[in-house]
């Protein structure tokens, strides 16, 4: 089963647009091949997270060693890499390619190029890739298979004449995919003799077998029992199984050159495993490690917090859990006056911050308060020092900031014409940078530089809109650039609520300033006193709104009799109050501060 | 310290229909046995007088319910025995509850000769259509009636009316409520409509049936009201309450000044200050469990417990603040067994001050009117 001649695998990946079908296809596979029972099979079987069955997206890249019997009477190895399918994880995505020699690029024939199929597929081309294109939904009436080939060619530069067309959900022409793979894509490459060298391309913890290592093997052998090295740390371990996944795991003698599988070695959390890392034998080491690539570095920052205070033990204990699985999450203590003691965490994307929140309310069953997310901005001081700002509540007084910078990143959006405007528009506001305005067919390609901090909040809520659905999204990290930046406070009742300050370009910072300050006054219920509400850069007043005291508010009749029920009305109501979070000593209630954090800022 | 004088609540539970706002312990009985209800009256109060002992006694109030439904001669007995267990100030204030139907009206003055001397009625408005929807059996004119007879019979009268009903303008409310100060009373209970836990209008209200006046609105009726009456010489010396300086009710006052007060009947509550603390009593709320524990027991406590130092502290408070004359310092303490620092936050306290919601004065501490409309939401921060 191990010793397959490097001629007969073929490792692979399948990059698509979301909803192109990628995991439909990845079913078809499975069950085309006998991977799986018809029992066993079930819809999008690699989408293991609940999250991903239920949302329909991939998060965690998956693996699969599928057997093949070709119609040049070999029987192959295929390794597929299932790739998440989001923006959030494109990291997750380059490091799939970088275990694979080729991929499929599905495209949706009824849909055409979308701007994620633009991102994966010049991903591939940087990994070397070989390239099939994929037409898919050909059943659909819609289909234009004829059309997106062209687009293929156009905008892409891809041959499709040999484009594969097929319907994953029927299954028509899964043998076509399997063919092409096979005559189409490149056998990998290695020595079985050579220093053992072997890609750490993720992991994972499994409660009954700890940290799960996924491997591909460049040169050399894989063993149960061997020593094996990390060559970024050194560290050692001996190998305790090998297998590879059919998709569930099976343990297999040894992995040889070009293979894809997994390993376990007693390791204890997926920290000590660094992803793009080299594995090598301890004995008769490697002299150099594999290029492997970057380490993922969280984006996007937001401090989370338990409601009740007496949560926070479990919270702790749930982010460590998740972070097992997670090594691209981030988190440390922090501490807000406001909000009491929580964390800073941070996140490759928005909706990997989503995913994990959604995680530790279903999960673990915590009811949790997130503040708005922020970027990370690199902070020169007048006297030199750098530092990097997760928290704008940490700002340093800008007295002493010699320079702001922000992260900025390449945003590819296509749009129907008819959109085109409103989609530049949205880009403008938020101080967008046209890079490239071209046509894909009938659509419209903008590729635009903006700075994060514009898209992390409801960018891609806004282009939806203005689209009316249309627009297609996806972005890569483009660099730093300094910017005229200022934080932006908020004081309830004069005293500034760390949780609420944000961070703004000057341009927009009276604009915003005004639109939380609104939305505040709007949210808050009137109390018994009245309650101002301002922004602030630095000492400024740059937006202002008042909450008046209530109006009325006393019980009407009230004698002998009521005197009980009424000390038991107020002792409840003293209770409430010591779970409400108090701000400036103004109570807002939990719904109304999530609400404001929520809200766009 | 001497000890202060008591004042005595006996709670008569039957009316002849349930208004639909109402939450008090009242209950529509086909037959009542009053006669043996006023037995067991008379026993609950011989009980309570024996473990209180022989003091002073201020006040006596009939509430219900509808006490005007009594028979006069057993209203007649009960101040009999209580001015005989206890020593009665020269000043005794006999309150009774009575609704302004022509039945009622009938028995005034035998209430009057029973030793009744101030009567409270329940006019409620003086709008037939309002008095529908509220559910009252009576109409303005026999509301007028009644007061004209209260007049000639009893040397002082109250009378209640709800306001802020639905769609109730500030202006028709003005006038109404001048037409109720032409009446002449030296006393009036004015009560915002309150929509109360499981009554009819809460079921209604909920699903829509009639909206209430917003609080802006209300807040502006509230101050037309005080307007209004201050114009006749009446003066809110309590939340809802307006009196002439000099006839407010003594009763009244006893609960809102925390003083010791007897309770007798279904669903009474009671609070003494004893050598061991504050004692905090109810008795049973339904009328005929109350009465089979009174003719088995010689009372119908359902409950006695004695309160915290705290919660005597909060009572006192939230009862005191009412009140435009505000607290006693001293008083607070010393029916607390606290310091009156020890009761109040001193952050709220000082803010509540600046913004003009409390004020000292002559040494106490008083709700301003601004303070007081707004009472509910102050007391949950202030006190500790
Ligand atoms: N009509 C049709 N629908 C398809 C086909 N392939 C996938 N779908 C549907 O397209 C949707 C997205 O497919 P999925 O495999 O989850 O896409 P992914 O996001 O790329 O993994 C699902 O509702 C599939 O049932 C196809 O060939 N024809
Ligand atoms: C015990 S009741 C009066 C008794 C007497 N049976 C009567 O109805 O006239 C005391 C007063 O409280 C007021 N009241 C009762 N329920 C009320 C409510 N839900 N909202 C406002 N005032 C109310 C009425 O004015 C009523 O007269
Ligand atoms: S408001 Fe008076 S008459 Fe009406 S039910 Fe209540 S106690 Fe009885
Ligand atoms: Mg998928």
């Amino acid at each position: 089963m191990t010793d397959t001649p490097l001629h007969l695998i073929r490792n692979f990946a399948i990059i698509a647009h979301i909803d192109h079908g990628k995991s439909t296809l990845a079913d078809r596979l499975i069950q085309a091949t006998g991977a799986l029972s018809a029992r066993e099979m079930k819809d999008q079987v690699l989408d293991n997270m609940e999250i991903e069955r239920e949302r329909g997206i991939t998060i965690k890249a998956q693996t699969v060693r599928l057997s093949y019997r070709a119609k040049d009477g070999n029987t192959y190895v295929l390794n597929l890499m299932d790739t998440p399918g989001h923006v959030d994880f494109a990291y997750e995505v380059s490091r799939s390619l970088a275990a694979c020699e080729g991929s499929l690029l599905v495209v949706d024939a009824s849909q055409g190029v979308e701007a994620q199929t633009l991102a994966n597929v010049y991903q591939a081309i940087e990994a070397g890739h070989e390239i099939v294109p994929v037409l898919n939904k050909i059943d659909l009436p819609a289909a234009e298979p004829e059309r997106v080939k062209q687009q293929i060619e156009d905008v892409i530069g891809l041959s499709a004449e040999d484009a594969v067309m097929i319907s994953a959900k029927t299954g028509l022409n899964i043998e076509g995919v399997l063919e092409a793979i096979v005559t189409r894509l490149p056998p990998p490459k290695g020595e079985a003799e050579a220093p053992l060298k072997a890609l750490l391309v993720d992991s994972w913890y499994d409660s009954y077998l700890g940290v799960v290592v996924l491997v591909r093997v460049a040169d050399g052998r894989l063993r149960k029992g061997q020593r094996i090295r990390m060559m970024s740390t050194g560290a050692v371990h001996t190998i305790e199984q090998v297998g590879v996944f059919t998709p569930k795991m099976a343990q297999v003698e040894d992995l040889g050159p070009g293979e894809v599988g997994y390993i376990t070695a007693a390791i204890k959390t997926v920290a000590d495993t660094k992803v793009g890392d080299t594995i090598t034998d301890d004995r008769t080491p490697a002299a150099e490690p594999l290029p492997g690539f970057k380490p993922s570095v969280p984006v996007v920052w937001c401090g989370l917090y338990p409601v009740d205070a007496d949560d926070f033990e479990k919270l702790r204990d749930s982010l460590a859990k998740l972070r097992l699985n997670d090594a691209s999450f981030h988190y440390e203590p922090e501490t807000s006056a406001a909000l009491g003691f929580g964390f800073r965490c941070g996140f490759l994307g928005l909706l990997h911050l989503e995913i994990v929140q959604e995680r530790l309310s279903r999960e673990f069953g915590l009811e949790l308060i997130a503040t708005a997310p922020s970027v990370v901005y690199k902070i020169t001081k007048t006297n030199g020092e750098r530092m990097d700002l997760h928290n704008p509540a940490d700002m340093p007084d800008m007295s002493v900031v010699k320079a702001i910078e922000e992260p900025w990143i390449k945003a590819t959006i296509l749009v129907p014409d008819e959109h085109l405007g409103a989609v530049l528009t949205l880009c403008n506001e938020r101080r967008g940078q046209q890079v490239e305005l071209t046509y894909v067919g009938n659509r419209a390609m903008a590729v635009y530089r903006l700075p994060l901090n514009e898209v992390v909040f409801d960018f891609y809520d806004r282009l939806k809109s203005v689209s009316r659905g249309y627009a297609s999204f996806d972005y890569q990290m483009d660099g730093y650039a300094e910017s005229d930046l200022v934080k932006i406070s908020i004081l309830v009742n004069g005293e500034p609520v760390d949780a609420l300050a944000f961070m703004a370009h000057r341009s927009q910072a009276e604009k915003r300033g005004r639109a939380i300050c609104e939305k505040l006054k709007e949210l808050i219920p009137r109390q018994l006193f009245k309650i101002p509400i301002q922004a602030a850069i630095g000492g400024r007043i740059i937006a202002r709104e008042t909450i008046s005291a209530l109006a009325k508010d006393v019980t009407a009749k009230c004698y002998g009799g009521d005197i009980t029920r009424k000390r038991k009305l107020l002792e409840k109501q003293k209770e409430g109050k010591k779970r409400m979070r108090q701000f400036g000593k103004v109570e807002i209630p939990q719904s109304a501060f999530i609400a404001a954090l929520k809200m766009d800022a | 310290m001497t000890e202060e004088p008591l004042a005595l609540y006996i709670h008569w539970p039957f009316c002849a229909a349930k208004c639909p706002y109402c939450d008090f312990n009242s209950h529509v009985r086909e037959r009542v046995d009053g006669a043996r209800f006023a037995r067991a009256l008379l026993a609950e109060l011989e009980h309570e007088a024996a473990r209180a002992g022989r003091r002073r006694l201020a006040s006596i109030f009939f509430g219900g319910g509808t006490p005007s439904l009594m028979d006069p001669d057993d209203v007649a007995a009960l101040i009999a025995r209580a001015r005989a267990l206890f020593d009665a100030e020269p000043s005794l204030e006999v309150t009774l509850e009575a609704n302004p139907t022509s039945v009622e009206r009938g028995r005034l003055a035998a209430l009057r000769a029973a030793g009744v001397n101030r009567v409270s009625l329940g006019v409620q408005a003086l709008d037939d259509s309002a008095l529908r929807f509220l559910g009252r059996r009576h109409g303005a004119a026999d509301a007028v009636a009644a007061l004209e007879a209260a007049r000639a019979l009893f040397p002082r009268i109250s009378f209640d009316l709800i306001y802020a009903r639905p769609g109730q303008t500030e202006a028709a409310w003005r006038a109404e409520l001048r037409q109720a100060l032409a009446l002449v009373a030296d006393h009036l209970s004015l009560y915002q409509l309150t929509i109360e836990e499981g009554t009819r209008f809460a079921t209604l209200y909920a699903r829509g049936a009639f909206a209430l006046p917003d609080p802006d609105t209300a807040a502006r009726l509230y101050d037309a009201t005080a307007e209004e009456a201050a114009r006749a010489g009446l003066f809110p010396y309590e939340v809802s309450n307006y009196a002439v300086p000099g006839a407010e009710s003594r009763h009244n006052l006893a609960y809102w000044r925390y003083g010791d007060h007897l309770g007798i009947g279904p669903g009474a509550h009671q609070r003494v200050l004893r050598a061991e603390g504050m004692e905090a009593l109810r008795r049973h709320r339904g009328p005929e469990e109350w009465l089979a524990r009174v003719e088995r027991d010689g009372h119908g406590t359902a409950s006695a417990e004695w309160l915290t130092p705290e919660e005597r502290g909060r009572e006192a408070l939230l009862m005191g603040l009412r009140l435009a004359e505000g607290v006693d310092p001293a008083r607070i303490a010393a029916r607390s067994g606290l310091p009156f620092e020890a009761l109040l936050d001193s952050a709220v306290l000082a803010r509540a001050l600046e913004e003009g919601y409390l004020a000292w004065t002559g040494g106490r501490l008083a709700t301003t009117p601004e303070g007081r409309v707004r009472l509910d939401a102050l007391l949950p921060a202030l006190l500790r």
